[in-house]
């Protein structure tokens, strides 16, 4: 399936990776050579059966429903690119 | 005691245990050797004080007789691995100044043992990538050089594996997506494992594709990866897919003896237009097994052809999904936005400064299949050919057969930047014969057996029975004693 340039911008977007207007072609050439190659997957039967949840058959495993973490604020804020006020800051989100 | 660093790591432990040397003077050769191998890139966060501190730790230990296998053995870590307090970038610009406050489970698990670490080792970008040039710390290299070119050393792990067969570390520390151990072993002459999915805890390995995503040893030969698989192995409850299955001495099950097992040989891994010389790589290696008892059977396992364009589906779907948490709030790189930008505009700078072109590129490509009017066609297809895959593995193992034998790789090395022009699926094509093994969840290794006309290194790869390790890597143990690859790389750099 060839993907046209607007189909390029509506991923970037979804992604949320900012793409150029001028890289925009070359890109949705690269999606349709990639996706060329998926279609492959086409060719193959696959009535009946059931999608892949989990390589192997176990259940995913569960720990027990309590809090055995907290209280380290300022490690979790350590990495953080700007952390005020002992919170992560954003530009404004709300007008 | 010279040349140190070229002692594997059941040698080494047995002379520390013997007191024949130290880990300090064994570390101290390593860190001298990789200082002198910057022209390899494989080394791009140095550790010198963690590694003495270590060593030092090791030494005492080893001289209270408390002395784990690992006890006192210099390692690289692939930058994949969180480290406490040491820089974590998986090779990305997004993770630039990461400091992770935490410690993997693999590494916590390696260093409980007494394990020294050397340092951080190049990879391709979040492990996307078969050469090594995705990386934000720019190309590693591989140690075999046949003329003036510059090769590469396999990715993802390419630092790992270049680091390995150069003899800078006793062995290092993978990590395997779609074939990112078993390539790059191939592709320089050592041995690396992927283990069966569920038996290395995930937890703190920079997630690519969670569902695929394996840890596992790459070293000098069979037996160390059997040492150093055990002691990255084991339950972890802090992983929701590992498996709560003993861990066995793998070591123990290396006696050689494949009498009797039976070695599948999958016709759908004889390509179209397949170099002559690997073909002759993998009849040697056939030969090599009857010769040593074991029952040679033609197989089938018809969905090959399929796993690269199933894999192409689900590993960008769930790279996508895992790589939506770099947004420039929580750690690493943010863009500087402009005047009036909201916190849209911040991800997307933030995002397209921060990954490479691969990695957007499949962060894209991932969005597209998962998203609305799509995720049926291309995803849930893709999970359903999946299901088929693994059930063609299942059939074989249940008609009794122990292991099967394919090439490791389609090629040996290339030069560096010779793929540059190719379209992206060339590149992808490295991981043919590996890529079935993380669909289907099992184990494989990846052996060195032979070299190419040029002299490069060629490896065979053995897929075993999902948990049966053991039995794999001896299979693989009895194929290199009968290979007898000992060649190394003439030291130019």
């Amino acid at each position: 399936m060839a993907i046209d340039t607007d189909t390029a911008r509506r991923v970037a977007k979804l992604a949320r990776i900012k793409v150029e207007d001028e890289a925009l072609p070359a890109l949705a050439q690269e999606f349709s050579a990639i996706l060329g190659f998926i279609e492959q997957l086409n060719e193959v039967d696959v009535d009946g059966i059931d999608p892949m949840t989990s390589v192997t058959p176990q259940r995913l495993y569960r720990r027990d429903d309590v809090v055995n973490d907290g209280d380290q604020q300022a490690r979790v804020l350590a990495n953080a690119p700007d952390a005020r006020e002992g919170f992560f800051a954003v530009p404004k989100v709300v007008e | 005691m010279t040349d140190l660093t070229k002692l594997t790591i059941a040698a080494a432990r047995d002379a520390l245990r013997k007191g024949e040397v130290t880990s300090a003077e064994l570390t101290t050769a390593c860190l001298t050797a990789i200082d002198a191998a910057d022209a390899l890139n494989a080394f791009v966060h140095k550790t010198p004080d963690v590694a003495q501190a270590q060593s030092a730790a090791a030494d005492q230990r080893l001289q209270a007789g408390d002395a784990p296998d690992l006890c006192g053995i210099p390692l690289g870590i692939k930058d994949l691995f969180c480290t406490k307090g040491v820089p974590s970038q998986a090779a990305s610009r997004i993770l630039e100044g990461f400091r992770p406050e935490y410690e993997s489970t693999v590494t916590t698990q390696l260093f409980d043992a007494g394990a020294v670490m050397l340092g951080k080792l190049n990879m391709d970008e979040f492990a996307m990538g078969s050469s090594n040039e995705t990386s934000v710390y720019g190309d590693a290299v591989n140690p075999w050089k046949v003329d003036d070119r510059k090769l590469t050393p396999g990715g993802s792990s390419g630092g790992s594996a270049s680091a390995v067969a150069a003899d800078l570390c006793l062995g290092a520390t993978g990590t395997d997506t779609g074939g990112s151990i078993r390539q790059p072993a191939a592709f320089t002459g050592i041995t690396g494992i992927k283990p069966t999915y569920g038996r290395v805890s995930r937890w703190g390995i920079v997630a690519f594709a969670s569902s695929l995503d394996q840890a596992g040893p790459m070293t000098k030969d069979v037996r160390d990866s059997a040492i150093l698989l055990r002691a990255m192995s084991g339950f972890d409850p802090k992983d929701s897919t590992s498996a709560d299955i003993a861990v066995p001495d793998f070591e123990a099950a290396l006696t050689g003896d494949i009498r009797g097992k039976v070695i599948g040989i999958p016709r759908e891994y004889r390509m179209d237009g397949m170099p002559a010389e690997i073909e002759k790589l993998w009849s040697d290696g056939t030969a090599m097994l009857k010769d040593a008892g074991a029952e040679i059977r033609d197989i089938t396992l018809p969905h090959t052809k399929y796993a690269l364009p199933a894999y192409y589906v689900i590993a960008p779907a769930e790279a996508s999904s895992n790589l939506a948490r770099y947004d420039g709030v929580r750690f690493g790189h943010r863009a500087r936005i402009a005047q009036g930008d909201g916190i849209t505009e911040m991800y997307e700078k933030t995002r397209a400064e921060g990954f490479g072109p691969e990695v957007q590129r499949r962060v894209m490509v991932g969005t597209y299949v998962l998203s609305a009017g799509f995720y049926d066609a291309y995803y849930n297809r893709a999970r359903k050919v999946r299901a088929l895959i693994k059930r063609d593995f299942d059939q074989v193992f249940a008609d009794g057969v122990d292991a099967i034998l394919t090439p490791a790789t389609p090629s040996a090395a290339f030069g560096l930047g010779e793929m540059a022009d190719a379209d992206p699926i060339k590149m992808y094509l490295n991981d043919v014969f590996t890529v079935t093994v993380n669909l289907a969840g099992l184990p494989g290794i990846a052996v060195p057996t032979g070299t190419d006309a040029t002299g490069l290194p060629l490896g065979l790869q053995l897929i075993g029975r999902p948990w049966e390790e053991g039995d794999l890597l001896n299979v693989a143990y009895s194929l290199e004693r009968a290979a007898g690859f000992v060649a190394k790389p003439d030291r130019w750099w």
